[in-house]
């Protein structure tokens, strides 16, 4: 962000007064601070308007591909350690299908991304886009491709290196903002050209240095294209970490323009290329594209990227309160547990598994699990007892009792006293509810 | 506008700290080997040296009550017999170093008595000639003893004994004095308490170069995210010169196996077999790229995995 100084040096110094505020330098002060819009300033010449843009621009772009529900922001990151505040956008997941299977498999695949989606703790992780690779000599078959994934919802990357062919996939997917791949050094005036006219995002690579790819994203900007990806040369784990490292410190520590975008990885399925893309998820890939992967590598690798990007100040959290499973009655069991979402969701399934009807009492423990919670004094007997009172427990539950995690045993005593309430200790963990539900009735 | 890339220095560096001691040395092992000495953050050696790869470790239980049953059949028979175990881990699945972890003394389960434990440790170091460590049972009354006699019998092959914890350290910290062995620190999760930690050992007299970190690695899916800034947050601190956090960091990545989702029957996310190794290969190696110069594991298949990940982000060698 520039200084109320810095951009005071640019404004007109008419002191007029039209911007509502009595002089520039007031002025400029507000904008600084982000209490006015330079548009408010009747005076400012476009030259002043487009270094203030510019200057005040997040240090890494902030990118949008494909539309609607189902579009991905990339980019607009600030920090080289999650600790020093979070990541904000993470990691968009890709899917290759390419020409040289066939257009079946094309189509296979295509449909194999949109369905590839999992719930993890409450949220959905999935496969977030769907790419087309033309890598054969006819460019029939990737056409047809184009059209079956332009109609379906996912967004979309398109890969050729011909800006011929390029158009032509371009021109079947109006509206669909796919991200086109890539600009090369052979190439670029072509793919800058076609980028600007369709206002699509691009992939700048194919550079053997992070100058040149500097360069010709730098070329990009002056013809009018800023909405820009860059894939830097790799040849295997070291120097994607070197390269990516690079540039995300260029970007945020030297506000250096020319890589100050999203970066992307393409990988294969080696076993090599597996463990490339949860590097790519933990030092800056903003989107890493795979090949026929295992769905067991999949599942392991957005469980990753869920971790790496929440924010390290909020565990992710669900409501404190009375849940219900199935459709508990005044005899079902009432099961204690904490609103740390991991916790929630993994007692949540297992006590579904038993097909017993539960009510579930959920504690604020700040989003902390059972252990951690009861280290902390978070949960305590009577925090317990506070929320069987909120929640009137007693009077939807007549059974007089309460099952509580093995793990915290030692609150029985005094819980007992609290409440008045006979207290259960379950198992230790909650994958030994189903058995014990059975056995307790309800 | 010729692009230079920034790099980073850093005044600090990670101490080396040596395992093992072969017969030169005073004990049996075929080599000892090295962790730590960086200069810079893990695998960034385009910022500075980086003189040692990340060691890779692996545990041999001897009670398989803490072994889930997918694991029990995929390793093999061998790990109802930590003996055995120990062997394959050296031998087969080329593990840097061995991991014996004494649960069974654990008065409230098996309570096995010391004398069956300590011949234990003596037995898996003739069958094995890889640099051993040896962890109690995490009971303080019967660990103090433990570890004493645990030490005694490993006289000169500078194993490295764990877990010193804050509210126990005193006994673990003079039984590995006494004989010239290591020591692992552990701390629950928090950068503050590492240090206190290694302060607290230090203040007892154990010199650093015999001080391994355990910062405690939570399992992917299970609060990964909280260990992987913990970790990067204690390599930073000791690069800015902090000397005192200036110790190896050793993960125990065993803890995989006890996420429920790494082996939960759920075809939607594949066979449990083949994610439990993802699960596994996948937690370590974010410890690593975090910033751990040692990761202890379980599965033989997830180390060869990580292996030959780490040749790939050390650019070769
Ligand atoms: C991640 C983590 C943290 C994170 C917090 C994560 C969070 N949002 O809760 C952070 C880093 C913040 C943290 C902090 C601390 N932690 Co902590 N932490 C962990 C860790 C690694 C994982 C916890 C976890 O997420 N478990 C997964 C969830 C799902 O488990 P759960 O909630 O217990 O649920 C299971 C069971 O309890 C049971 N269950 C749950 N509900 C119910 C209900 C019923 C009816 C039944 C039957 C069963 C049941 O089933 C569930 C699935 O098995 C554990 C060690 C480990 N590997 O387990 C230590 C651990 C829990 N932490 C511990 C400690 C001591 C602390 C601290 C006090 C230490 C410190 N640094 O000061 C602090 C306290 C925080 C504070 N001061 O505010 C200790 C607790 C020791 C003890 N015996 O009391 C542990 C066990 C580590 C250890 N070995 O020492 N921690
Ligand atoms: S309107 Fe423009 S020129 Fe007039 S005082 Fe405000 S900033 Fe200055």
């Amino acid at each position: 962000m520039p200084t109320a100084m810095d951009i005071y040096k640019l404004l007109p110094k008419k002191n007029c007064g039209e911007c509502k505020v009595p002089t520039c330098l007031a002025f400029a002060m507000q904008l600084a601070n982000q209490k006015a819009a330079l548009e408010a300033c009747p005076y400012v010449s476009p030259e002043a308007k487009a270094a203030l843009e510019e200057s005040g621009a997040p240090p890494i772009r902030l990118v949008t591909v494909g539309v609607g529900d189902f579009a991905v922001k990339i980019g607009d990151e600030t920090q080289l350690f999650r600790h020093d505040k979070t990541f904000y956008h993470p990691t968009v997941l890709g899917f290759m299908a390419d020409d040289a299977d066939g257009l079946d498999a094309m189509k296979t695949k295509i449909s194999a991304a949109q369905s590839m989606s999992f719930e993890r703790v409450g949220q959905m992780i999935r496969v977030d886009s769907v790419v087309l690779r033309h890598s054969t000599g006819k460019p029939e078959d990737f056409l047809e491709a184009v059209k079956e994934a332009a109609g379906a919802k996912l967004p979309i990357v398109l890969m050729t290196e011909d800006p011929k062919v390029m158009g032509e996939a371009v021109a079947l997917c109006p509206g669909k903002r796919p991200l086109l791949y890539r600009a090369t050094p052979q190439n670029h005036d072509a793919m800058i050209g076609l980028a600007k006219s369709c206002c699509f995002p691009l992939v700048i690579g194919g550079a053997s240095s992070l100058d040149e790819l500097a360069q010709i994203s730098d070329k990009a900007k002056k013809a009018g294209v800023s909405d820009i990806i860059l894939e830097p040369h790799t040849s295997g784990a070291s120097s994607m970490l070197e390269n990516l490292t690079v540039i995300r410190r260029a970007a945020v520590k030297k506000k250096f323009r020319p890589l100050g975008y999203p970066t992307i990885s393409v990988l294969g399925n080696s076993d090599l290329d597996l463990m490339r893309a949860a590097l790519g998820v933990m030092k800056y890939s903003s989107i890493v594209l795979m090949k026929d992967v295992p769905r067991e590598f999949l599942f392991s690798l957005m469980a990753l990227r869920q971790n790496i990007f929440t924010d390290p100040q909020v565990p992710i959290q669900v409501k404190p309160g009375l849940y219900t499973i199935g459709e508990p009655s005044e005899k079902s069991p009432i099961l204690l547990t904490t609103n740390f979402s991991l916790t929630y969701f993994t007692v949540r399934a297992d006590a579904e598994k038993s097909k017993v009807p539960v009510w579930l009492l959920v504690v604020d423990t700040d989003g902390q699990s059972v252990m951690t919670a009861f280290a902390a004094g978070k949960l305590t007997p009577e925090s317990v007892a506070k929320a069987v009172e909120t929640e009137k427990v007693k009077e939807k539950n007549k059974r007089g009792d309460i099952v509580i995690p093995g793990m915290v045993s030692r609150m029985s005593g005094k819980l007992n006293e609290l409440t008045g309430l006979k207290i259960i200790v379950g198992p230790r963990e909650s994958s030994g509810l189903p058995k014990m539900l059975k056995s307790l009735g309800g | 506008m010729a692009f230079e890339a920034p790099k980073e220095k850093y005044q600090g560096r990670i101490r080396e700290v040596v395992i093992g001691a072969t017969k030169e040395q005073g004990g049996t092992r075929r080599a000892s080997i090295v962790a730590g000495g960086s200069g810079g953050l893990q695998f960034h050696r385009f910022d500075a040296e980086m003189p040692h790869l990340p060691l890779v470790g692996m545990d041999v239980v001897d009670t398989v009550r803490v072994v889930p049953d997918q694991l029990l059949s995929s390793i093999g028979p061998v790990t109802k017999e930590p003996v055995e175990w120990a062997k394959k881990v050296d031998r087969e699945w080329g593990s840097d170093f061995c991991v014996l972890k004494l649960l069974s003394a654990n008065p409230e389960e098996e309570n096995r008595s010391i004398e069956e434990c300590v011949s234990l440790v003596s037995e898996v170091l003739k069958s094995t000639t890889i640099p051993l460590m040896v962890y109690g049972c995490g009971i303080e009354e019967k660990d103090s003893k433990l570890m004493e006699a645990v030490s005694n019998a490993g006289k000169g092959e500078r194993l490295f004994l764990g877990l010193a914890e804050e509210k126990a350290f005193k006994s673990i910290a003079a039984a590995s004095m006494s004989n010239g062995h290591g020591i692992v620190a552990f701390s629950n999760l928090d950068i503050n308490l590492a240090k206190q930690m290694n302060i607290l050992l230090l203040d007892f007299g154990v010199k650093p170069e015999n001080i391994l970190m355990d910062p405690l690695m939570a399992a992917l899916g299970m609060g990964l995210e909280y260990s992987y800034s913990v970790i990067e947050r204690l390599r930073l601190a000791a690069l800015m010169g902090d000397q005192v956090l200036q110790m190896p960091i050793l993960c125990d990545c065993s803890c995989a196996w006890a996420a429920p989702e790494a082996l939960e029957e759920n075809p939607d996310r594949g066979s449990p077999e083949v994610r439990g190794v993802f699960w596994e290969a996948m937690t370590a190696y974010a410890a690593m790229v975090a910033g751990a110069d040692a990761v202890m594991m379980r599965h033989p298949q997830a180390v060869a995995r990580l292996r030959a990940a780490i040749v790939d982000i050390a650019g070769g060698a």
